[in-house]
């Protein structure tokens, strides 16, 4: 296996082991491919890729894989109801126009799907948001307000509400803490709330 | 010759500067226009070429007649072509390069016609996007056109006088249909890849939706799977203009000894406007003076633009024919993917496994990007294999045939990543 995911994005590595062998695979938004080749060679999945830039584009070309330039936001709608078996949307979520919409069209196309993002409601930007006043900036969220791509945060919780909104159920949810470490599974959801820096959960809707 | 005002020397001087910069470039290639006197015995004469072309051409007899959608058949009927590099013993590593509007079989050596290089040397070449070294590439002029494959130029043997508008209404699936054929005499099963852009990308799609099982890659660019009611339109223009010259004689110019040169430079100029986008035209052009200081109060050329175009349509009328014009204009404008699969595009591909990669460009009006989002939907769709890239560009339609990295880039791509996929190796034919 030749294909590797890039370092510090231990939420890719989950995301690989939550998909089954063989699946028809979205990656909404997938950056130079490096998921998708992985779960090509890896798992023998049929992926397919969606990604805004030029640069990432040609990437993902070059590994052979198919994608379509556009983004979430108005390009899901390319693809008929149940076209994949997994649908993967990994840190982007906050940064989509419409995330509402974005998730009913993604659990639309997908039997299952898997999102990963960011907490807002971390303690880290809890803390720096109550002490400081100001709008936070970490390590894994780095902009300022004023020029971030993030225009739509939500805590873990928020996204749970939303998933609950949307008729979505959670077959799996995953934290993991600023060390990368899974916040473990039995933890209370005000623990997951405050001590995940980032979560991954699985969807479906019942059709 | 012809009545519009033009001072050809000069003025000719100043855009083949001008395209050799790359500024800007007509629908053919931004290439050498001038020839010396010595090189100019050398260059063909296209009524000539129509019938008796120089380069190869596959002759089709009364037995292999050619059915066409019109409901005529077409005996005996040939297709000229050009071939490049070498088709290895596997016959794998065919492409199937297709041809624009007014493009023709010459795709990267000099057309014999005008002594231009070819129409796509900035992609197909030696060691190029589309390398011939590793791949086997054909590229045949379409019928209807006129450079040596059936076509209203062509002399029809029975008559022994050019076919005139007796030649019948052809479409892109004909073309297409004709393409096969030829690929059949070559010994071709199945193609590695189709490309084409415009015109030559409704072929692209009409091969792929016709011979699935031929078409192992296809690569449309800056084209959609119908003709537009607004490309209609402006083709419509063009034909009422060459067909309002009076020296097209009802279609029979050539026994008439003239040429509707008038109309059909008129047409070409209209249809040019199309291929570029405002921006760069602005850019380009502006409002900007030919070489006087003031305006003159009168109709010459006073704008730079207005001389360009005039000069992209007397350098045409010198290298296509006017009946030519009308029929593969036509074609183009009878093209309806959909409509031939109870108007849903998705069945036109259902089931398909080519491996396809989508191509527009941001500021082509022609065929705009929405065109090729539409052709995307139809193939996801059918689940088949796409990519879609949409180019950063302000050159319009035209950037296909422009010096564009991301459109080299992207084919490149896309093609090594399908080459390895298929089983061919780096070194091609060798």
């Amino acid at each position: 296996m030749n294909a590797t995911v890039p370092q510090g994005r231990v939420d890719l590595e989950l995301i690989a082991s939550l998909v089954p062998q063989g699946a028809r695979v979205l990656d909404v938004g997938c950056g130079d491919g490096a998921l998708l080749e992985l779960l090509e060679t890896s798992h023998g999945v049929d992926g397919r890729g969606i990604e805004l830039s030029q640069a990432g584009v040609n990437a993902s070309l070059a590994r052979g894989l198919s994608v379509i330039q556009g983004d979430a936001d108005t390009d899901l709608a390319v693809y008929p109801d149940r076209a994949f078996d997994v649908v993967i949307l990994s840190q982007t979520l906050q940064a989509t126009r419409a995330p509402r919409r974005v998730l009913e069209e993604m659990l639309r196309i997908g039997e299952r799907v898997i999102v990963s993002i960011p907490n807002f409601g971390h303690w880290r930007v809890r803390l720096q948001f109550l002490l400081g006043g100001e709008m936070p900036v970490t390590k894994n969220l780095p902009y300022t307000w004023y020029d971030t791509p993030n225009i739509h945060f939500c805590t873990l919780r928020d996204f749970v509400n939303l998933a609950t909104t949307v008729g979505a159920r959670i077959e799996r949810k995953v934290a993991l803490d600023a060390g990368g470490v899974r916040v473990p599974v039995n933890a209370p959801w005000w623990l997951w709330n405050l001590a995940g820096q980032q979560a991954v959960f699985v969807l479906r809707k019942d059709r | 010759m012809c009545s519009i005002p033009h001072r050809p020397l000069r003025m000719e001087r100043a855009w083949r500067e001008r395209d050799e910069l790359g500024a800007m470039s007509s629908e053919q290639n931004p290439g050498e226009e001038g020839l010396n006197g010595q090189d100019e015995a050398i260059l063909r004469d296209p009524v000539e070429e129509a019938s008796s072309p120089a380069s190869l051409v596959a002759v089709f007899g009364d037995d292999e007649a050619l059915p066409l959608d019109c409901g005529r058949t077409l005996a005996p009927w040939q297709i000229a072509y050009q071939t490049y590099g070498t088709l290895n013993a596997e016959r794998s590593n065919a492409i199937l390069i297709c041809h624009a509007l007014t493009g023709d079989q010459h795709v990267a050596s000099p057309n014999p016609v005008t002594g231009k290089p070819g129409w796509w040397e900035l992609m197909v070449g030696p060691g190029k996007t589309i390398d011939t070294e590793r791949y086997f590439i054909v590229c045949a002029n379409v019928l209807g056109g006129c450079m040596g494959t059936s076509g209203p130029a062509t002399r029809d043997p029975q008559t022994g006088k050019p076919y005139g508008l007796d030649f019948p209404i052809v479409t892109i699936n004909d073309m297409v249909r004709a393409e096969a054929r030829l690929l059949d005499r070559l010994g071709i099963d199945t193609l590695f890849a189709v490309v084409g852009g415009s015109m030559g990308g409704m072929r692209v799609l009409a091969f792929a939706s016709a011979y699935p099982e031929r078409t192992f890659a296809a690569i449309p660019i800056a084209t959609s799977a119908r003709h537009s009611s607004q490309n209609i339109a402006f083709h419509e223009v063009g034909r009422q203009a060459v067909m309002a010259d009076p020296d097209w004689h009802g279609g029979r110019y050539i026994e008439a000894g003239t040429r509707p040169v008038k109309g059909l430079s008129v047409a070409r100029m209209a249809a040019h406007v199309t291929y570029m986008s405002d921006e760069a035209l602005h850019r380009k052009f502006g409002r900007n003076l030919q070489d006087r200081a003031g305006v003159t109060f009168g109709f010459e050329a006073d704008f730079q633009i207005e001389s360009y175009l005039r000069h992209q349509g007397m350098t045409f009328v010198d290298r296509f024919d006017a009946n030519a014009y009308l029929y593969v204009t036509r074609a183009m404008d009878y093209f309806d993917l959909a409509a031939e699969h109870g108007g849903q595009l998705a069945r036109a591909f259902a089931g398909t496994t080519t491996r396809f990669c989508v191509i527009a460009f941001s500021s082509d009006w022609l065929f705009p990007t929405s065109e090729s989002r539409a052709l995307v939907k139809a193939l996801a769709a059918c689940g088949a294999r796409v990519t879609f890239v949409e180019i950063e560009t302000d050159r319009g339609h035209d950037s296909f045939l422009l010096d564009e990295p991301d459109l080299f880039s992207t084919v490149s791509s896309f093609l090594a990543s399908a080459a390895r996929v298929r089983g061919l190796s780096e070194g091609g034919a060798r």
